[in-house]
């Protein structure tokens, strides 16, 4: 596919972006600490740096190979008379990357950040429980193995982004923000991890509800909200630049709408909260800001403000609710709602994308993506992690699990000089 | 369970591929992807009842 030409103003403005991206990256980071508990504090931040140190290792040496879309053809099959784009053909260990043209550049570095983020969404639904080792193979898993196909497919001129071409629906699948690629990804690997890691002690008794296992620091929540806006305002934009060729010109609407995304999310929750308890809830609303701007991943670049409203605040109404049925009704411990927020927030945000999309056919494109990362990508995660937690159990011990992580994997606790009490949720 | 519902999965992939391969009218298209998608979501509800059912077990 031709791309028109990168100018050197362009090229500035997406490089100014994505150094302002991983605000995004600290904001979860910041946000998942704060909803763990006070003593999984440090292992959570710790564990937050390695993960995003072993999946940039990992993306350079393996996954950027099979992401990269920009040299070579690809690896092509042909089914029914179409090529069927799978893998890319570029160079390995990232030889001769600075030869690269501009935008190649610009879109590995998009995929460097997109991978740290990934990585990171199942680390909060883990919390107080997944052992930091299994978490780094798993976050090496994901950067080798699933990550790199998923972006190639979508944003590396991939079967998913030529479904326009090829089979004349709408302008392929768009993705421009990373919701399929880093969101959905993130959100289902956090449900396989549930899954396989089980819930917290206590968290389940043999009678009665859930027992309530409140975040330790809602400060840290509610400031990661506001840092995780900024490095997504940088994620939204740059993505509009690379993946649809958008015009700098195009950039405030797309700023705009992901800010109204959140914002209306965050109304939305607030009120639903309101009604529900009587007081709005803190780590609920942090979640429906969070699912704001989730879905404003796969719809600012596309929609228009009134539709980023809507879908905003369907998301904000919907995330807390699904919050509440996975806990109660599934028997899902997933303490940073990270399968609510992001796998949710993001298959909402594909499907939103599509229905208010100019073109026609986009909504049947949106829906093969989904149905990929739903139908192929969500069973080869959980194969892989079951597999991969036979190696490297993911589940720490209960005598870790009782002390914390910090003090069990780290030797130390994220605040020394506070007394830490025992906890009254063990039955 | 949880097994089963995770195979039935990429049958519902698989589905929504064959819909763009074997129908050019967008109507038709469009409904056998939704059905690959209803399949999807039928594996997912199977996959979460094994893994109650095992939570429930686990309780007891």
């Amino acid at each position: 596919m031709t791309q028109p030409a990168f100018t050197e103003s362009v090229f500035v403005l997406t490089l100014a972006l994505l150094l302002i991206a991983p605000l995004a990256i600290a904001g979860l980071a910041l946000i998942n600490t704060g909803l763990g508990r006070s003593r999984s504090a440090a292992q959570s931040l710790l564990g937050s740096l390695a993960l995003v140190s072993v999946a940039v290792l990992v993306f350079a040496l393996i996954g950027a190979t099979i992401t990269d879309g920009s040299s070579g053809t690809g690896h092509i099959f042909h089914l029914f008379g179409k090529p069927w784009n799978w893998a890319g053909t570029g160079p390995i260990f990232l030889a001769d990357f600075a030869s690269q043209p501009a935008r190649a550049q610009l879109a590995l570095l998009f995929q460097f950040l997109a991978v740290a983020l990934a990585v990171l969404i199942p680390w909060g639904s883990g919390a107080d429980r997944w052992r930091l080792a299994a978490a780094a193979a798993s976050a090496a898993i994901l950067s080798a193995l699933i990550f790199p196909f998923v972006a190639h497919w979508a944003w590396g001129n991939g079967w998913l982004a030529q479904l326009g071409l090829n089979f004349s629906l709408g302008a392929g699948f768009l993705d421009p923000g990373g919701a399929a690629s880093i969101h959905l990804l993130g959100g289902l690997s956090a449900l396989a991890v549930v899954w396989i890691a089980g819930p917290r002690r206590g968290k389940f008794p043999k009678e009665g509800l859930s027992t309530a296992m409140p975040g330790h620091n809602a400060v840290y929540v509610l400031f990661g909200c506001f840092v995780a806006l900024v490095g997504w305002l940088a994620f939204n934009m740059s993505g509009a630049l690379l993946w649809l060729n958008a015009a700098p010109a195009a950039l405030p609407v797309v700023a705009i709408n992901t800010l109204l995304s959140a914002a209306a999310a965050l109304a939305a929750t607030f009120t639903v909260t309101q009604v529900r308890f009587g007081k709005p809830d803190a780590s609920l609303c942090a979640n429906g800001w969070l699912a704001g701007l989730v879905t404003s991943s796969a719809c600012a670049a596309i929609v228009s403000p009134i539709a980023a409203i809507f879908t905003g605040a369907i998301a904000g109404i919907g995330i807390p609710l699904l919050v509440e049925v996975l806990e109660l009704a599934v028997s899902i411990d997933d303490p940073s709602g990270a399968i609510s927020v992001h796998a949710a927030g993001a298959l909402w945000g594909l499907v939103a994308a599509g229905l208010f999309a100019p073109r026609s056919g986009q909504l049947t494109a949106q829906l093969i993506g989904i149905a990929t990362l739903l139908g192929l990508f969500l069973p080869l995660i959980y194969l892989l992690f079951f597999v991969l937690d036979r190696f490297v159990p993911f589940r720490v011990d209960p005598d870790g699990e009782r002390i914390g992580m910090d003090l069990h994997e780290l030797g130390g606790g994220a605040y020394p000089e506070f007394v830490v009490h025992r906890d009254d949720s063990y039955r | 369970m949880k097994y089963a519902g995770l195979l039935v999965m990429p049958a519902g992939f698989f589905l929504s591929i064959a819909a763009i391969l074997l129908f050019p009218d967008p109507a038709p298209r469009a409904a056998f992807v939704l059905c690959g998608l209803a399949v999807e979501a039928m594996g997912l509800v199977v996959a979460v009842r094994g893994h109650m059912e095992r939570r429930g077990e686990d309780r007891s």
